[in-house]
């Protein structure tokens, strides 16, 4: 199988920032390869590097060492090839104000040297595959932010791209329209399109992505299917919930015994990797019996990729709607 | 690499040369400017505004005070005012790049196969555009406040041309102060150290003679007073009560000065374009 996407290497450290470190290291040896015609999810903290590895994979940023190479062309010596065989739709939506959606997507589809009535098709079937067609002929000003977001995710795909990549795309989104990216993902990728997109959401990543790399503090501490990153985990995930947070750290502290991994805690409830079977529970129990902890619940659940990301970090992916 | 993905990206034909694609490209960003400039009418009306405001304001305010022998103010004020409005006209492609760079669609723009350098061609045309407009709203302008061609409609137009030929060359040298802007607001007030000195300590409202000895130089000097000798020559004809100049050679001096911008500022500004970000 061809790799779409190879990166080597990648380092990259912007200036300004604290003195002492001699600026922020965005990336720090990134290394990974996306197979043709699959998605790959890019997962990681903020401030991961993963829209820097966008910004490398798409032109826009010179790296300070590495190689990465789009469809076998470098990103660097040959970075008008890589522009013509890719689609980008940023971490914010890049969109003109003052153009209607319709005339947006045209645009996109001119810069692409698309010939004016192919552009011109293509924009009117964006806007209806991505249930924009009521609004074509209105200025962008007056869209809401998750049509703002179709509509640059349209744009990304006017020319047909072999390759996608796509930061965060679904951020801002309602379960509706995210479903309907999905779908739209998927179709591209049956296709032949080959996918790279960032996300913080796990259940994306889980339902589209064939691989997917963990990266934090700029490069790749985890990889493999979702399947596999789970089973790396350990088999089963014990959920506890305590009354309060003081009494969840101890908890975890009292249980590090019978974890398969070091146990996390999330305000007042703790999550805690086992081995299959009861007698872990049972064994669980007695222990805060022994110490008159009461727990207001305990359940048994698959590990998700959130357990995968926060053993693997110590930090929690972002969650819904909440902002850090 | 397997030719069938490259295969995917037939939609592209890869006709014309890189020459006229870059035409093209700078053609299609000047459109979108072009329209945004017709979807905000109140910005268009209040830049209309400001020439109309310093002509009458330098008309009926300053002329009084201001005494040029053998000539009526207005005449001497005119050919300096359309320089000053259009240099001021040109600010708006810092203000208008810095923006675009704020909402990452340079960013979008950089990551398509465009011609390098179409997004400030395209951007400086567009202001370009509107700088015609300006011209054309203050000659009305100036006609109802008592300024008169005192050469022929055809020199008089040559005279627009080089004004507008000079904007268009700080065009692009504002489009290197937007681009190393943080944002737009402050594109504009760094646009202002560049714009003052040229417009105002120029031959535009003043005979250069009233000032002192150490700004004369640079008030002689500048490209500003060198193109608006020229369109005092072009526009009014009463060049040589100001300059030992013929109109002739103060027009050559003042496209040369054109030229030597064009030279300098616009690889300056694709070099900044290039590392934005
Ligand atoms: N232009 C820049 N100048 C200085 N520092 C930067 C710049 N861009 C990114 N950084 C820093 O580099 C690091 C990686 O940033 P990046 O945007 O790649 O993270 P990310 O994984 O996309 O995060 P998020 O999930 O928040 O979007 C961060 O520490 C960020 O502060
Ligand atoms: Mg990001």
């Amino acid at each position: 199988m061809n790799a779409a996407i190879e990166v080597h290497q990648l380092e990259k450290t912007f200036s300004g920032g604290s003195r002492a470190t001699g600026g922020t290291k965005a990336l720090d040896g990134l290394s990974f390869a996306v197979e043709e015609a699959s998605v790959f999810g890019l997962l990681g903290p903020n401030g991961a590097g993963k829209t820097t590895a966008i910004r490398v994979l798409t032109t826009t940023l010179v790296p300070d060492s590495g190689r990465a190479a789009v469809l076998g062309r470098d990103v660097i010596t040959d970075a008008q090839a890589v522009r013509s065989s890719i689609g980008l739709a940023g971490q914010y939506a890049a969109v003109d104000e003052n153009l209607t959606g319709a005339e947006n997507l045209r645009m996109v589809g001119y810069l692409n040297h698309l010939p004016r009535n192919m552009a011109r098709r293509r924009a009117d079937d964006l806007l209806e595959q991505f249930h924009l067609s009521d609004a074509a002929k209105r200025t962008l000003k007056t869209y809401s932010g998750g049509m703002r977001r179709r509509l640059d995710v349209a744009a990304a795909l006017v020319a047909r791209p072999p390759v996608l990549f796509l930061d965060e795309p679904t951020t801002g989104l309602d379960p509706q329209s995210r479903n309907d990216l999905w779908e739209v993902i998927e179709g591209l990728v049956g296709s032949g399109t080959t996918v790279l997109l960032t996300t913080q959401y796990l259940e994306e990543a889980d339902r589209l992505a064939q691989k997917i790399a963990v990266v934090d503090h700029g490069k790749v501490i985890a990889e493999g299917t979702s399947a596999q990153l789970k089973a790396d985990l350990g088999a089963t995930v014990l959920e506890i919930e305590l009354a309060d947070p003081i009494v969840a750290g101890r908890t975890a502290e009292l249980l590090k015994g019978v974890a398969t991994k070091p146990p996390a805690v999330i305000g007042r409830s703790v999550d805690i990797p086992v081995d299959d079977g009861a007698r872990v529970p049972m064994e669980a129990l007695r222990i805060l019996d022994q110490h008159g902890v009461a727990p207001t619940s305990f359940s048994l659940r698959e590990p998700s990729l959130d357990d995968v990301f926060l053993s693997l970090t110590g930090r929690k992916a972002s969650t819904e709607g909440e902002n850090q | 690499m397997s030719t069938a993905t490259i295969a995917l990206g037939v939609d592209q034909p890869d006709t014309g040369s890189r020459a006229s694609w870059a035409v093209r490209d700078a053609l299609t960003v000047t459109w979108r400017y072009l329209l945004g400039y017709l979807r905000i009418p109140e910005a268009l009306f209040f830049s209309s505004v400001q020439p109309i405001m310093f002509v009458l304001l330098f008309r009926f305010v300053f002329a009084g005070a201001i005494n040029i022998p053998h000539l009526g103010y207005v005449d001497y004020m005119m050919p300096g005012i359309f320089v000053q409005s259009v240099a001021f006209g040109s600010v708006a492609t810092s203000i208008g790049l810095a923006e675009d760079l704020q909402k990452g669609l340079i960013e979008r723009f950089r990551a398509l196969p465009m011609a390098r350098s179409a997004v400030l061609a395209g951007r400086t045309t567009a202001d370009l555009v509107r700088n015609i407009w300006v011209v054309v709203l203050m000659t009305g302008v100036g006609y109802a406040v008592g300024f008169r061609i005192h050469t022929n409609p055809l020199e008089f137009l040559a005279g627009c041309g080089v004004l507008l030929l000079f904007a268009y060359a700080l065009s692009w040298g504002f489009a290197t102060i937007g681009l190393s802007a943080p944002n737009s607001e402050t594109a504009q007030v760094m646009s202002f150290p560049v714009l003052f000195p040229l417009t105002f300590a120029s031959s535009a409202f003043v005979p250069v003679k009233s000032m002192p000895g150490w700004l004369q130089a640079w008030a002689n000097h500048q490209p500003v007073s060198v193109v608006v000798n020229a369109a005092r020559g072009l526009m009014d004809g009463h060049l040589a009560l100001f300059s030992s100049e013929s109109v002739g050679a103060a027009t050559l001096h003042a496209l040369a000065w054109c030229a030597v911008m064009v030279v300098v500022l616009v690889p300056l500004a694709v070099h900044r374009y290039r590392r934005v970000g």
